[in-house]
């Protein structure tokens, strides 16, 4: 590789930290994209300049790139806003499954011989974070599709399952110096591998699947890096490394915003223990009213919060929201939107799903803004969230979610909830809020609902 | 000084940065973030040309062949859904338009 190639992927690379860099800043993001994409473009036609080709390779070359281009093209273009996570989870799949196939023709190359030095040690790394990249973010998709039941699967002994699989694996890795030309052997590896990877995602359960997500996002970026080392290539190094890094502390970010140590979600259980705290509802009291009742209390509101969660995106509510939001701000009124950092299904979810209904981004206030400004609110309006309101999460030190930051609804003048019904939220927990004296609940499907109180509301002006 | 410690050095200078990077960037933006750093996670689609191009052997050219496809979903797929998304991130112009 001569210099200039160097240089070139260099650029690239120069390219993508710029283009994440920008990602800060919601003026700036659409372009950063757009460069971190031309340092995609970049670093592939480096790579086709300096490539020897024959006829065979340079129709594989063109058919492949074409074929997957207008597959990602047609899959990118179709996807609902609210499947962004099962997006993203099969993206990346799809990126591991394709470092582990580089790695195994490498050992083909080699007629499955492995001589014990770097290139070697990173193609059986990239075959084991590859595989598990893959299985695990497929067993991911399936779970956040609801193909397989969200709720955590869970093996007995599973953490001893996994270490022994893994020292299983190892094994056959170390072996594999001594012992070669054999194809089985390398089967019986990446079978392990893929394995590996199902048993460690099944026992989390859908409410940390996006945590998995930006793990296994970290690993296909790690794997990326390995492969750079089989090919003594700058570009996948500094890529690979610099994804893998930003993968790693995102995970962390975004356990930190759920108040979980990433350990706790890998390890499993907090799903499965919540179970067993199902709620006792049967004797207390809740006042429920009809969108009448609730469009003449936002008629004699000024300052109105209105906190979005999950059940608004599975609803696909965002538009109807939008058009309330525009009747109310006709009517001079304040309206202003409470983002818990893990609404949705994933951090920064809701912040797209509202954006699609084109509400203005400033609207959006995060937890430490809007949290001031609940004191001098008329009415906050939660809209399919539970867990992020929920003020166990302060008050009782048992509860799984104690510690996690919740918005203080409490503080507003009045309180309307509209839920599908009194049953528990993800983490399967009643919540105080539902029985608060200002509370008025307001049952439906967020969508139904939301509509039905536009309606309302229009009748009233 | 040997190449593959130049690139241990390289690894490590840039998965500092990467740590740097994404400390800055704001809960709002994390799923685009997600996935647009996805999208440059399938850089791998060099190392899948890499191996097309360095073996004449059918296997080796198919696998890299099934390889290139998936990672060319994985890049173009992740760019263009990223670009999606942070398209409705911009500014609406009036208040109260349809």
């Amino acid at each position: 590789m001569g210099s200039s190639y160097v240089i070139l992927y260099f650029l690239s690379s120069v390219f993508f930290i710029l283009g994440i860099k920008m990602l800060s800043s919601p003026v700036t993001a659409r372009r950063g994209n757009l460069i971190s994409f031309s340092g995609m473009v970049i670093a592939i036609i480096t790579t086709l300049t300096y490539v020897k080709y024959d006829l065979n390779s340079i129709i594989f070359i063109i058919s492949g790139i074409s074929l997957g281009g207008i597959i990602g093209l047609v899959f990118a273009r179709k996807v609902k806003m609210t499947s962004m996570p099962q997006m993203v989870a099969i993206f990346n799949g799809l990126g591991g499954l394709a470092s582990s196939l580089i790695a195994f023709s490498e050992i083909i190359k080699v007629s499955n011989s492995l001589e014990f030095n770097i290139v070697s040690i990173s193609i059986l790394i990239s075959v084991l974070i590859g595989s598990v990249t893959f299985s695990g973010s497929i067993t991911g998709f399936l779970k956040l599709q609801s193909l397989i039941t969200g709720k955590p699967i869970l093996i007995p002994l599973r953490n001893y399952l996994n270490l022994l699989l893994l020292i299983f694996i190892i094994g056959l890795m170390v072996t594999s110096f001594f012992y070669s030309g054999n194809t089985l052997f390398f089967y019986i590896l990446i079978s392990a591998c893929l394995i590996l990877g199902i048993l460690i995602v099944l026992p989390i359960g859908g409410a940390d699947m996006p945590v998995v997500v930006a793990l296994l996002n970290s690993y296909s970026g790690i794997v990326a890096a390995f492969t750079g080392f089989i090919f003594s290539n700058i570009a996948l190094i500094i890529s690979g490394s610099l994804i893998g890094a930003s993968g790693l502390i995102l995970t962390k970010i975004m356990t930190k915003e759920m108040n979980r140590s990433l350990a706790n979600v890998i390890l499993g259980g907090f799903g499965a223990t919540s179970e067993s705290i199902a709620a006792d509802t049967s004797n207390k009291n809740y006042k429920s009213g009809s969108s009448d009742d609730i469009a003449s209390l936002l008629e004699f509101s000024e300052n109105i919060i209105i906190v979005p969660g999950y059940g608004l995106a599975v609803a696909q509510a965002q538009h109807s929201l939008k058009e309330l939001l525009d009747i109310l701000t006709n009517q001079d009124k304040k309206v202003i939107f409470a983002i818990h950092p893990v609404a949705g299904r994933m951090p920064g979810h809701m912040n797209v799903l509202l954006a699609e209904a084109n509400i203005d981004y400033e609207l959006l206030l995060d937890l430490d803004q809007v949290n001031e400004k609940f004191s001098q609110t008329d009415v906050s309006i939660i809209i399919g969230a539970n867990d992020v309101v929920n003020p166990a999460a302060k008050l009782d030190k048992n509860s799984p979610i104690y510690g996690m930051p919740i918005l203080d609804v409490e503080k507003s003048r009045s309180i309307v909830v509209i839920k599908r019904s009194m049953n528990v939220g993800f983490a399967g927990l009643d919540n105080d809020i539902f029985y608060n004296e200002k509370t008025l609940m307001f049952f439906g499907d967020a969508k139904d609902s939301i509509d039905s109180l536009t309606k309302s509301f229009k009748e009233l002006n | 000084m040997n190449t593959e410690l130049y690139l241990i050095l390289i690894l490590i200078m840039a998965m500092l940065l990467g740590y740097e990077l994404i400390k800055k960037i704001p809960p709002t933006l994390h799923t685009p973030l997600m996935s647009g750093t996805n999208a440059i996670s399938g850089i791998v689609i060099i190392g899948s040309i890499l191996v097309i191009t360095s073996s004449s052997n059918l296997t080796v050219n198919i696998l890299g062949f099934i390889s290139l496809v998936l990672s060319s979903i994985n890049v173009f797929g992740g760019f263009i859904v990223t670009d999606r998304m942070l398209e409705m991130f911009k500014k609406p112009k009036k208040k109260g338009d349809k």
